[in-house]
C-alpha cells in the first residue's frame, strides 16, 4: 500500500503546484478550452494548466505511456481524480476525441491506429466531432444511410451527417457509415476516422434559436476514405458506437460532477427581481414559492451526482442512477429557466442591445439553448425509455425500441 | 458529509430489514388497525426494538446512548417505512429523548433518558395546535403562578399522545404567537389534574392525540431549558425528526414503487403486460427519478445531523429539503401507485391504500411541503 500512499502524496504536491489558482473551482460556459489544432485560451492560467497536464500525459492519465498517455494504473488514476476533486482543479481541455473515441480506439483499433491516432490525441492536437446523426437517422440512429463504398485502398464516402456540433472547427471527425446496404439495420454499418480537410467535405453551420451556431449539416461528396481509417472490424460500426455512447455518458456524469458549466444561481437572480418574502403582491409570492422549489430540486440533483460519485467509489453499481442523470439534469435546466423568465419579466425577453444588461441577455439565450439539451445526446423520451426497460426492466411495447 | 451508509450502518440496515419484515410486515400493521388499538403500535414490538438498542442509538454515551448517529437511525426508519411498522420510536426517543437531551437539565436528564431508553416510560411532544405545522404559532398560554406555572391552551395531532406517559408542552411565557422567542417547555405527567387526552382516528390508524390543559398547574422544575428559549433545541430535536420522517417517508415510496413496478410486469391487458405501454412506461421511469433525488436529500439530511461542521441554519436547510423532497417523491409515486393499479388501487384489499394514507399524514406531520419551502428559502437567504 505505501505505493499508493507515496502516489498520493507527490499527485498532491505536483497539482498544489502546477494547477493556478484561477483553474480552481466551477467553470463558467465561456471558459472552456477546446484541445485542437486551432486551440485558444482566454488567459495564461489556461495555457500552463492545458501545457503542464498535456506534458505529464494526464490529459489521459490512465492510457498506456506508449500511446501518449500517463500509465496510471486504475488505483493511482482513481486518486488522482480524487486528488484532482478536492482541490476542484478544471478539466484542463474539452476534448471528444480523449473522451468517447479513444477507449474505443484502445480496445477495437488496430497496432497502427493506436499508434497512429492516440499520440496526438493525447497532446491535445486534434479537435474531434461526431458523424453520428442525419437528417433520418436521429433517435432512430441504426436507419442510417451515408454511404461507404469500397474501391480499393479506400473508401468512397457519400451522404449527409447533420447535428453536428463544433464540425466547422474541429480537425477530424468519427462517423457511422453504411458498408453493407442489404444487411439489418445494426448489421451493416462500420465506424470511420476521417480528417476534416479531406476534398469532398463542407460543413455548413447551422443558425439555432439561440442565435448561436454551434453545429452543423456536413456534406460529403466522393469523399475518399483510406481503408486504414476503419476503426474495428467492417460491418461491425454498431457495437463500438453502443461503447462509444456509453463512454459519453460516463464522461458526462464525471465532467457534471467537476462542475456544472452555465450554471445560473435561481435564487440570487429571485432574490434581485423580486421583492423579500415578506412583501410583494401575492402573485410575487406564488412566484417566489415556485423558484424555491425549483432550487430545491436542483440541490437534490446536485445531492445525487454527489452520491453516485461515492457510490462509484465504493464500487457499488450506479447504472441505474447514471440513467437518470442526464434526463433530470436537461428537463431541471429547462424548467428553472422558465422559471427565471417568470420571475424577471420583460428583462428577460431581450435579444441584443444597451436596453438589457449583458447578465439578462446571456440569460434569455441559456432559456432558448436549454431546450437542445433535452434533445442531444438521447432526447427524454429516450431517456425514459431506457430507464423504464434496462434498469426498471419493463417488457418492450409495440412501439419499436 | 458522506451520502452513503458506512459498513456498520448498513449491517444495522439490514438488520432492521430482517427483523421488521419478520416481526412486523404490513400485514401487522392492517391487523393492528382491524383491532382499534388507540395506541397504535404493538407493546411487545416495542420492546424488541428496545432491547435491540434502538432507542439508544441517538444519545451520547454520558447519557446511555449509543452515540450512533442520524444516519444509522435513517436505516432503521428506512426499514419501518418499507414495512409500515409503527412504533414510538419518532414520538418518544427522537423528539422527546432529544429535547431533554439538549434542554434538560442534569436532574431531568438523570430521571427521564434511562427510562425513555428501557421503555419504560413514553414522552410525546405536544406542539401544533393550528391544522398546519407551525412552532412559531404557538399560543397555549404560560403564566406564572406561586413558583410554578400555569398552563391554558389545547394541542392537536400529538403523536403517540394516546397512553403517553408523560408530554413536553410548548407553550408561549412570553410575545405573541408567530414570535420565536417567548416558547417555554414544560414537562406534564399524562395524569395532571386539568389535562385531557383524547384520541384523534386519523387516516393512517396510528396513534393520535388532541389535549386539553384547562388551568394545569406544574412545578418550576417541570421547565425544561430556558424560560422563553425554546426556540433553539426545539428547531434541534425537530429537524433530527424530520430526517428521520423523511427516511420513513423514503422507504414507503420504496416500496410502493418496487410493488407498482412488479404489477405492471404481470398485469395483461390486451394480450400484452401493462408495462409494455410507453406512457405507463415513461411514468414509471419519472418516479424512479424523483425517487433517486429524495434518497440524496434524505441521505443528506441525514448526515447534516451528524455533521458537527455545520451550523443550525446548515441543518436546518439540509432537513427541510430532505423533508420536502421525501414528500414530493412519495406524493408522486404514491399516485401513480393507486392509478396503475386501475380498479384493485382503489380496494382495502391491497396494501397500497394503506401506505397512500400513511404518507398523506407523514407528509403533513412536522411540516408540509410549503412549510418546507419556505423554510429552505429562509436559509438561504439568511446565507
Ligand atoms: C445541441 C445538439 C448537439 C448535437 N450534437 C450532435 C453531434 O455532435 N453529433 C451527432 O451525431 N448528433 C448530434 N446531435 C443530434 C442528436 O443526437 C439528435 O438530435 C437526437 O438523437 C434526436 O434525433 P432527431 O433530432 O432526429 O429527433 P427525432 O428522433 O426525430 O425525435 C423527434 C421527437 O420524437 C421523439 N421520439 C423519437 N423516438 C422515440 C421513441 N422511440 N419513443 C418516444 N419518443 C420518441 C423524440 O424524443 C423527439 O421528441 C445534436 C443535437 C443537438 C440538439
Amino acid at each position: 500500500m505505501s505505493g499508493i500512499d507515496d502516489f498520493r502524496k507527490e499527485t498532491r504536491a505536483w497539482l498544489g503546484a502546477n494547477c493556478p489558482a484561477s483553474m480552481r473551482g466551477p467553470m463558467p460556459d465561456g471558459e472552456l478550452v477546446w484541445g485542437g489544432s486551432e486551440v485558444e485560451f482566454k488567459s495564461e492560467d489556461q495555457r500552463l494548466w492545458f501545457e503542464r497536464m498535456r506534458d505529464k500525459g494526464w490529459f489521459c492519465p490512465d492510457w498506456p505511456k506508449e500511446y501518449g498517455g500517463g500509465g496510471l494504473s486504475p488505483e493511482q488514476n482513481a486518486v488522482l481524480e480524487a486528488e484532482m476533486r478536492r482541490l476542484k482543479c478544471r478539466p484542463p481541455q474539452i476534448n471528444l476525441g480523449i473522451w468517447m473515441l479513444g477507449p474505443v480506439i484502445l480496445e477495437f483499433g488496430s497496432e497502427a491506429q493506436k499508434r497512429a491516432l492516440l499520440p496526438p490525441m493525447a497532446r491535445g492536437e486534434i479537435r474531434w466531432c461526431q458523424g453520428f446523426s442525419e437528417p433520418n437517422a436521429g433517435s432512430d440512429l441504426a436507419s442510417l444511410k451515408t454511404s461507404a463504398v469500397d474501391a480499393g485502398d479506400h473508401f468512397v464516402v457519400n451522404g449527409t451527417k447533420i447535428w453536428t456540433s463544433y464540425g466547422d472547427k474541429s480537425d477530424w471527425m468519427y462517423m457511422l457509415v453504411r458498408t453493407d446496404p442489404d444487411a439489418s439495420k445494426q448489421q451493416g454499418i462500420s465506424l470511420l476516422v476521417v480528417d476534416m480537410k479531406s476534398p469532398g467535405i463542407e460543413a455548413r453551420p447551422i443558425d439555432l434559436i439561440s442565435g448561436k451556431s454551434s453545429f452543423c449539416q456536413v456534406f460529403f461528396d466522393n469523399v475518399k476514405v483510406p481503408k486504414r481509417q476503419l476503426v474495428g472490424p467492417l460491418n461491425g460500426g454498431w457495437t463500438l458506437a453502443k461503447a462509444l455512447l456509453q463512454h459519453e455518458r460516463r464522461a458526462m456524469s464525471k465532467f457534471g460532477e467537476f462542475s456544472l458549466p452555465n450554471h445560473v444561481d435561481l435564487l440570487s437572480v429571485a432574490a434581485r427581481y423580486l421583492p423579500p418574502a415578506d412583501a410583494g403582491t401575492s402573485a410575487e409570492v406564488a412566484l417566489r414559492a415556485r423558484a424555491l422549489a425549483m432550487a430545491m430540486d436542483e440541490h437534490a440533483y446536485t445531492l445525487t451526482a454527489q452520491r453516485m460519485g461515492e457510490e462509484m467509489r465504493a464500487r457499488q453499481d450506479v447504472s441505474g442512477l447514471m440513467a437518470i442523470m442526464k434526463l433530470v439534469h436537461s428537463e431541471q435546466e429547462k424548467d428553472k429557466l422558465e422559471v427565471l423568465l417568470d420571475v424577471m419579466g420583460h428583462r428577460a425577453l431581450g435579444w441584443e442591445g444597451d436596453a438589457f444588461d449583458s447578465s439578462e441577455l446571456a440569460l434569455t439565450r441559456a432559456w432558448l439553448g436549454s431546450f437542445a439539451q433535452t434533445i442531444a445526446g438521447g432526447s427524454s423520451e429516450v431517456q425514459l425509455n431506457v430507464i423504464a426497460k434496462r434498469v426498471l426492466g419493463l417488457p418492450e411495447g409495440k412501439q419499436g425500441k | 458529509m458522506s451520502l452513503v451508509y458506512s459498513e456498520e450502518q448498513r449491517l444495522l440496515a439490514d438488520t432492521a430489514a430482517e427483523f421488521l419484515l419478520a416481526r412486523s410486515p404490513v400485514a401487522a400493521q392492517r391487523r393492528l388497525r382491524d383491532e382499534g388499538k388507540a395506541e397504535g403500535f404493538g407493546d411487545a414490538l416495542w420492546k424488541e426494538m428496545v432491547d435491540m438498542g434502538w432507542s439508544a442509538i441517538p444519545f451520547p454515551e454520558a447519557l446511555g446512548g449509543l452515540a450512533f448517529g442520524c444516519m444509522g437511525l435513517g436505516a432503521v426508519f428506512e426499514s419501518m417505512g418499507r414495512n409500515l411498522s409503527a412504533s414510538p420510536l419518532l414520538s418518544s426517543i427522537v423528539l422527546g429523548g432529544t429535547l431533554i437531551e439538549l434542554a434538560g437539565s442534569e436532574a431531568q436528564q438523570a430521571e427521564w433518558m434511562p427510562q425513555l431508553i428501557a421503555g419504560d416510560k413514553r414522552m410525546a411532544l405536544a406542539l401544533d395546535e393550528k391544522p398546519r405545522h407551525d412552532p412559531a404559532a404557538t399560543a397555549l398560554r404560560a403564566e406564572r403562578h406561586g413558583n410554578g406555572w400555569l398552563l391554558q391552551g389545547d394541542k392537536r395531532f400529538v403523536a403517540d399522545g394516546v397512553g403517553a406517559d408523560a408530554f413536553i408542552v410548548v407553550a408561549r411565557s412570553a410575545g405573541a404567537p408567530g414570535e420565536r422567542d417567548g416558547l417555554s417547555l414544560f414537562l406534564v405527567p399524562a395524569d395532571a389534574p386539568g389535562l385531557q387526552v383524547s384520541p384523534m382516528q386519523m387516516i393512517d390508524s396510528r396513534n393520535h392525540a388532541q389535549l386539553r390543559l384547562d388551568g394545569v398547574r406544574v412545578d418550576a422544575c417541570a421547565l425544561i431549558g430556558e424560560e422563553g428559549g425554546a426556540w433553539g433545541p426545539l428547531d434541534a430535536a425537530l429537524d433530527r425528526s424530520r430526517a428521520c420522517l423523511a427516511a420513513e417517508l423514503l422507504g414507503m415510496t420504496q416500496n410502493l414503487f418496487d410493488t407498482t413496478v412488479e404489477y405492471l410486469k404481470t398485469r395483461v391487458q390486451f394480450d400484452v403486460p401493462i408495462g409494455s405501454f410507453q406512457a405507463l412506461q415513461h411514468r414509471a421511469a419519472w418516479c424512479y427519478a424523483h425517487l433517486h433525488l429524495a434518497r440524496s436529500a434524505v441521505m443528506a439530511g441525514l448526515a447534516a445531523m451528524d455533521d458537527p461542521k455545520l451550523d443550525a441554519a446548515g441543518r436546518a436547510r439540509l432537513a427541510s429539503l430532505a423533508k420536502w423532497k421525501a414528500g414530493d417523491a412519495a406524493h408522486r409515486i404514491s399516485r401513480e401507485a393507486v392509478q396503475m393499479h386501475g380498479g384493485m388501487g382503489v380496494t382495502d384489499e391491497l396494501d397500497v391504500g394503506l401506505f397512500l394514507k400513511r404518507i398523506r399524514v407523514a407528509q403533513a406531520e412536522l411540516g408540509d411541503a410549503d412549510f418546507h419551502c419556505d423554510r429552505y428559502g429562509e436559509f438561504v437567504e439568511a446565507q
